[in-house]
């Protein structure tokens, strides 16, 4: 199988995420959600190299960054949970006044 | 070799579909559960890859964990989400407008480019096992990537606490000075209570 398939496929992926980015730009927890689409893109892009290259590092790479995905989820999570409980709401356009 | 391309389609065409879902969903919790069918989809891809360790973590980690936290706190924040979406449309132009030149790049970058690899015609009947040689490099000659990503953990753990953390006024909490500098001589005291009396 030809490796082209799979970048296509992290290509098409990655402009989802892009695209999602843009589409709901007052949503937070969806650009957070198009975050983690474009790392899954980045992914299989590692891991397709990887493995026709015959190279174990482009695999470990991508479990390094499926870990700091995780760690940055967590902490987005926890940023928006307090912005809730300080402002009950979450319109990112506002977002700017964070402070305190 | 037919049926590892049918199975790669198939499991293409389910993870663009709900990505699509996932960024045009109505409701959070539905992009949220289409993100997990993405994500399960995206592991099917590494098992075709040859990938198995990184599609179990994948499973584990993004649906078990990532995945669970953001339905925690969509179903947890009691959010009007029909006002967040108030101009959805509006970006569309210049969404589509970027997405498509991103996406025109990227193909452009894949067509120019010769790719001239010695293919290995499976990478599953290798002596060694997925899981085995991604340890054989994680632990020796990556040893500091894989530190460092566990104090990357280790922060994100700490930091996601120390936000999150609700100190109220009104609760009790154990107060360890006080309560080691208590003497015990003026906090007892030993009362003869009479027969028939209360205190």
């Amino acid at each position: 199988m030809d490796i082209s398939q799979y970048l296509i496929l992290s290509a098409i992926l990655f402009t989802i995420g892009i695209f999602g980015v843009f589409l709901n730009k007052k949503n937070i927890i969806i650009i957070l959600m198009s975050i983690e689409l474009m790392l899954l893109a980045v992914n299989i892009n590692f891991v397709a190299f990887s493995v026709y290259t015959n190279d174990m590092v482009g695999q470990l790479f991508s479990l390094l960054i499926l870990t700091v995905a995780a760690a940055e989820a967590a902490i987005g999570l926890a940023i928006l949970v307090i912005y809730n409980r300080n402002h009950k709401s979450i319109a990112v356009e506002d977002v700017s006044i964070m402070n305190g | 070799m037919l049926i590892t391309n049918l199975f790669f389609y198939i499991f293409s065409i389910i993870t663009i579909a709900s990505a699509c879902m996932v960024i045009a969903g109505k409701n959070p919790v539905h992009s949220v559960l289409f993100l997990i069918l993405c994500f399960f989809n995206a592991a099917g891809i590494f098992l075709i890859l040859g990938a198995e360790f990184l599609a179990l973590i994948l499973v584990i980690v993004y649906v078990g964990a990532v995945a669970v936290l953001f339905l925690f706190v969509v179903m947890m924040l009691d959010v009007d989400f029909t006002r967040l979406r108030a101009g959805f449309l509006a970006y569309l132009p210049i969404g589509g407008l970027i997405g498509f030149v991103m996406f025109v790049e990227l193909v452009m970058v894949l067509g120019t480019w010769k790719l001239d690899f010695n293919l290995p015609t499976n990478v599953l009947t290798n002596e060694l096992s997925n899981t085995r040689a991604l340890g054989n490099i994680i632990y020796t000659e990556y040893i500091y990537f894989f530190q460092l990503s566990g104090l990357i953990l280790l922060v994100a753990m700490i930091g996601a606490i120390v936000l999150t953390i609700n100190h109220k006024q009104t609760a009790k909490r154990q107060n360890i000075f006080n309560q080691v500098i208590r003497d015990p001589k003026e906090s007892v005291k030993n009362i003869n209570v009479k027969p028939g009396q209360g205190i």
